[in-house]
């Protein structure tokens, strides 16, 4: 792009690229759609009854979901049994993470000391499976939400943490010094030059501990708990009801895609001084 | 190196300290001694060394299918800019879908065995290692590749000698990445999907029947010694195989 631009031809040129921006998502929905015609025909054709019709798993959604009155959106009372204790627990454990990692990554981040004695102790324990402990979490805490809690924020809490520290870590100089040279106060100095500049590194630990949090989630469900997707999940399993595993395993699909799109938007707005700068998000989970 | 000792001995001694001092019951969080023991027990004894192996081989197969997925489709969605939008929406609706919640389905489709732990693995593992390339592949200089473009270099010969080498950092972050979360999810398989072999099925016989807390700790503990051995030996590989591409972008 050149320096100069005629106001016209720029304005043209956004036309443009808004246009082409319609096309393309036009173009995603229609191969969506497109892939789903697909599925439904080969199924269809396959008849096969580990893999039901896509028209299949949407009825039972409906059925189990969907039946609601239209006060409720629809919603049936089950979402308020399987949905929402699960949404909870993965937005809480993952918020509880979030904060925790940030703090506690940009700390160590910015300290080489502490950075010395603690990376591989941290790089030890993000190795350890998380599964593998829950039966070491489930007689410390019991069965229950405070578990389920606690075994999604241990498990998520890595990726943010390392990420901050890692950004934190790489300051560019040039502003580590113009900081020092102003004497910025030391809050301004963390919350203006340091978080910023680890932002975008966060951001991306923070996609990678979102799509982690549902799947301990689910993990964390099918043990200990009589409510959530994942409770869901094992009685579908239990009674050999392929439908109904299916469509948990849609519902989860689109849970996720939902929040996902939610923190790419958050994102977009909060790095947008980021984007600005250097052209796309730097980095992806 | 030697703050790095100090921290995780502490780290032990703390462990240590906790199991023994009673704020917990010595069966529920046992002291780090006794995990050490018990691991030394495990691994002298005939069968542990077989589990320990199973997993490791399981592991880098189920990683193995994901880059041999996750490259080349990388490659492809990142050299035709039509596709990568196109397939986007799909990409996004899929990646989402957390493995564990397939396991159920895969082992009814594959059985309990290798197969459908491969497939959960590869099913999980593959999106890092996609996005990697993708991202990789749009920072390549331009310049480069209309270079070898105009050399007389096919499409695919610039996307092979010019993109791919160049991407390379950003692919290999994406594998720690993979090899991290394929590790998880191949115990995870293990504990909840039956079977015979693993680390994740010995836990499992710990964790529902015997009830000894030391061996299921042993085994975490095993675990995340593979999983830290795998990463050390990427990041060196990193370090020697890529020297070309160190000076940027290639520590994230």
């Amino acid at each position: 792009m050149t320096i100069l631009q005629r106001p016209t031809a720029r304005l043209r040129q956004t036309r443009l690229l808004s246009r082409s921006r319609w096309a393309s998502f036009l173009a995603r929905w229609a191969v969506l759609a497109g892939m789903i015609a697909l599925w439904e025909y080969v199924t269809k054709r396959a008849d096969d009854p580990f893999f039901p019709r896509p028209s299949v798993i949407a009825e039972v959604i409906q059925e189990r979901w969907l039946s609601g009155p239209a006060s409720h959106l629809f919603l049936s009372s089950n979402v308020s049994k399987d949905v929402v204790p699960s949404l909870t627990r993965v937005l809480g454990g993952w918020g509880i993470a979030a904060v925790l990692g940030i703090t506690v990554g940009v700390a160590i981040g910015r300290s080489d000391r502490l950075h010395d004695y603690l990376a591989p102790v941290l790089h030890f324990l993000r190795a350890v499976p998380p599964p593998a402990l829950l039966p070491v979490f489930i007689v410390l805490i019991g069965l229950g939400s405070s578990m389920q809690l606690s075994l999604i924020v241990f498990g998520v809490v890595w990726p943010v943490l390392l990420n901050a520290a890692d950004g934190a870590r790489s300051v560019p100089l040039t502003q580590v010094e113009t900081a020092r040279v102003f004497r910025v106060s030391r809050i301004r100095w963390l919350l203006g030059v340091v978080l910023p500049s680890a932002s975008p590194k966060i951001f991306a630990g923070l996609r990678i501990s979102l799509s982690l949090s549902l799947i301990l989630m689910v993990i964390s469900e099918q043990v200990g708990s009589s409510f959530g997707l994942g409770r869901t999940l094992v009685d579908a399993q239990r009674d050999f009801s392929l439908r109904g595993m299916w469509a948990v395993i849609v519902i989860l699909g689109v849970l996720g895609y939902l929040l996902n799109a939610a923190l790419v938007a958050v994102e977009r707005r909060v790095l947008r001084w980021h984007l600005g700068a250097s052209g796309q998000l730097s980095d992806t989970g | 190196m030697v703050r790095g000792v100090i921290g995780v001995a502490a780290f032990l001694v703390v462990g240590e300290i906790v199991g023994r001092v009673g704020i917990v019951a010595r069966n529920y969080l046992p002291p780090t001694s006794d995990v050490v023991l018990a691991l030394w027990r495990m691994l002298t004894e005939q069968g542990f060394g077989t589990h320990v192996l199973s997993t490791t081989g399981n592991w880098l197969l189920g990683l193995g299918t994901a880059v041999a997925i996750g490259v080349p489709l990388g490659l492809l969605l990142g050299s035709v800019p039509m596709l990568n939008e196109v397939s986007r929406l799909i990409v996004e609706f899929l990646r989402p879908i957390p493995s564990v919640a397939l396991i159920p389905l895969a082992v009814l489709v594959f059985g309990s065995g290798t197969e459908m732990r491969v497939f959960i693995m590869a099913f999980a593992a593959v999106w890092p290692i996609l996005f990697n390339t993708i991202y990789g592949l749009m920072e390549v200089d331009p310049l480069a590749k209309e270079t070898a473009r105009s050399y007389g270099s096919s499409r695919l010969g610039v996307v092979l000698r010019v993109s791919l080498p160049s991407a390379a950092p950003f692919v290999l972050t994406g594998i720690r990445m993979a090899a991290a979360i394929a590790l998880i999810l191949e115990v995870t398989a293990e504990l909840f999907g039956g079977g015979a072999s693993g680390i994740g099925t010995v836990i499992g016989v710990a964790m529902f029947g015997s009830g000894e807390k030391d061996v299921v700790l042993a085994g975490a503990m095993m675990t995340g010694v593979i999983g830290l051995a795998a990463n050390l030996a990427l990041e060196y590989a990193g370090r020697r195989g890529l020297v070309w591409a160190h000076q940027e972008g290639g520590s994230r």
